[in-house]
């Protein structure tokens, strides 16, 4: 039980995918201009991110390593992403259609949202079972969506608050996200390894 | 070499096989919230939202280029049906769009008109008869009101008339809106037995039951 507490406490805070290993950071500066936006596109990443490191963990394991197909990996784990994500959509799009409006057209934008190959690599790498990748994705997702919303609360107040020249619009949103950067550092004690 | 091609072709197909099911099974026809937003709208066809029909400004809406509060026909009682579909907050009537009026129909006067089928071709739901050079006349019971077929009459043939209440045009009054027109600052005076306040005004259980007489204050629901 402590493992999985660990791992999600490592993944959310410590090694947090977008502050602090840099992956997904495309969606971040993205979509976080408006809450209501980051919220959708949070909750989006979440379904995806948790249900694609399990899919692709059971694909590597059930299927590449038995054929010794590792350096295929990969290329199998964006077919598994898209076909997720495709599904994913058909099912929202067809059971709850104001959630398929929110989402919009960051719902098929996850396809190329690079933490998700990101954490189906690690996966691997770190040599998980099951459960641990599991974990491990859903960690990264919810890591993914507190810092987007975090990072889309700040910019929100940014915006109505009276900025320098020539720090407006990108620049001040670089700046605010190596701060947090550096903030999500000081948690690096938290856990060892 | 062969393997690799095998296990890659073989999960292609497997997920090609799985979205080609969810496609089937999960498909959606059209857009259902234009479909739902699209129920709630009068259907009078009447562009006085800005858009050439109710399903355009349905359509509009799902996107979020048009508010709520378009629709004069349909009055405050689509605003707040699609206030609570969309979880948004009820916006008044924008008067830009026109007020809220009483039903009304056009009449053609036959004597004047010269058949030129310039109203046939604007009415949007086809309730005007007739032919080139032809006498036109308008399905009563179709028309609804949206006034579009004035502009284009070049003698000034078709006259507004309200509806006349009758035994055949007569309806119930729309169901009042919840917490807002009930109330005794309301005409009941239809309301002999006094059933609307009863129920309003129902005690609630382990309080004993009120009188008729101080039920005349009722409280807001």
């Amino acid at each position: 039980m402590t493992e999985f507490a660990l791992i999600l406490v490592s993944t959310v805070l410590v090694n947090n995918f977008v502050l602090v290993k840099f992956l997904g950071l495309c969606p971040f500066m993205g979509v976080s201009k408006k809450l209501e936006t980051a919220t959708g596109m949070a909750l989006a990443t979440t379904f995806v991110l948790t249900l694609s490191s399990i899919a692709s963990y059971l694909v590597n394991t059930y299927l590449l390593a038995p054929f010794e197909l590792e350096y295929l990996r990969t290329i199998t784990f964006i077919l598994v992403i898209a076909a997720v994500v495709q599904v994913t959509e058909m099912v929202v799009h067809k059971t709850s259609p104001l959630l398929y409006q929110v989402l919009g057209i960051y719902l098929p934008l996850i396809t190329t949202n690079c933490a998700v190959l990101g954490v189906a690599l690690l996966n691997v790498q770190t040599e998980y079972n099951f459960l641990q990748s599991a974990t491990y994705g859903f960690g990264a997702s919810i890591g993914f969506s507190l810092v987007l919303i975090l990072f889309s609360a700040i910019r929100e107040r940014i915006t109505v608050s009276d900025v320098p020249m020539p720090f407006q619009g990108p620049a001040i949103a670089l700046i605010t996200a190596g701060l947090m950067s550096m903030a999500f550092m000081g948690f690096s004690g938290l856990v060892k390894g | 070499m062969l393997s690799a091609i095998l296990v890659v072709g073989l999960l292609a197909a497997i997920f090609g096989i799985i979205l080609g099911f969810s496609a089937v099974r999960f498909k959606v026809e059209g857009d259902p919230l234009v479909e739902k937003i699209d129920k709630l709208l009068p259907q009078t066809q009447c562009g006085q939202c800005g858009y050439p029909g109710c399903k355009p400004y349905a359509e509009a809406i799902a996107n979020g280029n048009a508010e709520i509060n378009q629709c004069p026909p349909g009055g405050e009682q689509t605003i707040h049906d699609l206030a609570d579909l969309l979880d948004r907050e009820f916006v008044p009537l924008n008067p830009e769009n026109g007020e809220v009026s009483e039903k009304t129909v056009v009449v053609i006067d036959e004597e004047t008109c010269i058949g030129c089928t310039l109203c046939i071709q604007a009415c949007p739901i086809d309730a005007i008869v007739g032919a080139a050079k032809q006498m036109h006349t308008v399905i009563e019971s179709e028309c609804t009101g949206c006034d579009l077929c004035i502009p284009p009459c070049p003698v000034d043939c078709i006259i507004i008339t309200p509806v006349k209440k009758d035994l055949t045009t007569w309806q119930w009054e729309k169901p009042a809106v919840l917490g807002l027109n009930i109330s005794d600052d309301n005409d009941l005076s239809f309301d002999k037995i006094g059933l609307i306040k009863s129920v309003n005004d129902k005690p609630a259980p382990g309080e004993p039951a009120r009188k008729e007489q101080s039920t005349t204050k009722s409280d807001p629901l």
